[in-house]
């Protein structure tokens, strides 16, 4: 041992395949061991929690796009019979109101989207119903931005974002379900 | 010269094998990056419903989670059939969310309690009634920043 020459200790190396069988061991660790969590979703804030109603009947009637859905998961819009296919499309018009229809929303600012459920409607009719209406006013939001700013909403900055929700607010009511259908 | 061409014959040189480690800790680090440490036991069974207009939740310690769904097979003969909520690992009542969002604010410096999450991961065959009183109780406790889990749409 004590003869080896320098050159020798020089070309001697470090083990270093056993390293890859302990990162082998760590990695296969977290592979068993954790899940990949789709952490997406819908994003919505909840209006603060107050015992009386808020009456949504002193409002201009044009301004309300009403959404009532029962649980048979069947939806009324605006008093007719509506399909949640066509919800978006119907939600867009309403609010934006090109053709100045006397019968719809005055302007974006004043648009209210109405939701009322009831207590029997299945979660995924809610959330497809939700998702239907972020979409309209996501789709809206982005067609303004690309008019002001030239970029959809995504890419937009801080002011410039707050200067298209002033125009574009979102405003979703929604009342306290009914109590018909509910499971025991 | 000769001593040179003899070494050569001896046999084939190592394959170099530094360099594999740094691959294997590369995916190792990915793995540690893009999961989260399993955190409860699922009790329920949640099958989200799937939309489009989906955000990421970004920081996984300002979100809490509460699951909506029928018990699984195993626990059905403790907690019966019917929608349950399960917060961590136990099935719960609606107004336990009272002290299981107390409990969470305890955990995050005081600035960032408004950025707080509750992430609803409930089952799209749940009705509407149960989801109703866990919503009513997180107005209650002043959480209002809530996100209806869904899973992307392919179409």
């Amino acid at each position: 041992m004590a003869r080896k020459s320098s050159r020798d200790r020089m070309t001697n190396e470090i083990n270093a395949g056993a390293m890859a069988d302990i990162a082998f061991l760590l990695l296969i660790f977290f592979l068993v061991t954790t899940t990949i969590v789709e952490d997406r979703g819908i994003l919505v804030r909840l209006p603060p929690w107050s015992d009386e109603e808020p009456d949504i009947t002193q409002l201009n009637e044009r301004n309300v796009f009403s959404i009532l859905v029962n649980a048979q998961n069947q939806l009324l819009v605006r008093g007719e019979p509506a399909r949640v296919s066509d919800l978006r499309e119907r939600a867009k018009e309403f609010i934006m109101n090109p053709l100045d229809d006397p019968t719809l929303a005055e302007s974006p600012r004043r648009a209210i989207i109405s939701l009322k459920n009831d207590r029997g409607t299945n979660y995924q009719t809610y959330l497809e119903i939700y998702n239907e209406i972020m979409g309209a006013y996501n789709e809206l939001r982005d067609d303004l931005s690309r008019q002001l700013f030239g970029s959809i909403y995504e890419n937009l900055n801080v002011d410039q974002r707050r200067e298209i929700r002033e125009e574009i607010p979102m405003i979703i009511s929604e009342a306290e379900p009914t109590e018909f259908g509910d499971e025991g | 010269m000769s001593r040179f061409r003899k070494k050569r014959g001896k046999s084939s040189p190592a394959i170099q094998t530094a360099s594999l480690p740094d691959i294997i800790f590369m995916l190792l680090f990915f793995f540690m990056v893009v999961t989260v440490l399993r955190d409860a036991e699922i009790i329920v069974q949640v099958t989200t419903p799937e939309a489009t207009e989906l955000t990421s939740l970004e920081r996984k310690s300002l979100v809490n989670y509460i699951y909506i769904g029928r018990p699984v097979q195993r626990y059905q003969h403790i907690y019966g059939t019917s929608p349950r909520i399960q917060l961590g690992d136990a099935i719960r009542e609606p107004h336990d969310i009272r002290f299981f969002i107390e409990e969470h604010r305890l955990r995050v410096p005081e600035n960032q309690i408004p950025a707080i999450t509750s992430s609803l991961r409930v089952d799209g065959q749940v009705t509407m009634g149960i989801v109703t009183d866990v919503k009513t109780e997180l107005r209650k406790v002043e959480q209002y920043k809530v996100n209806y889990s869904a899973r992307p749409r392919i179409d």
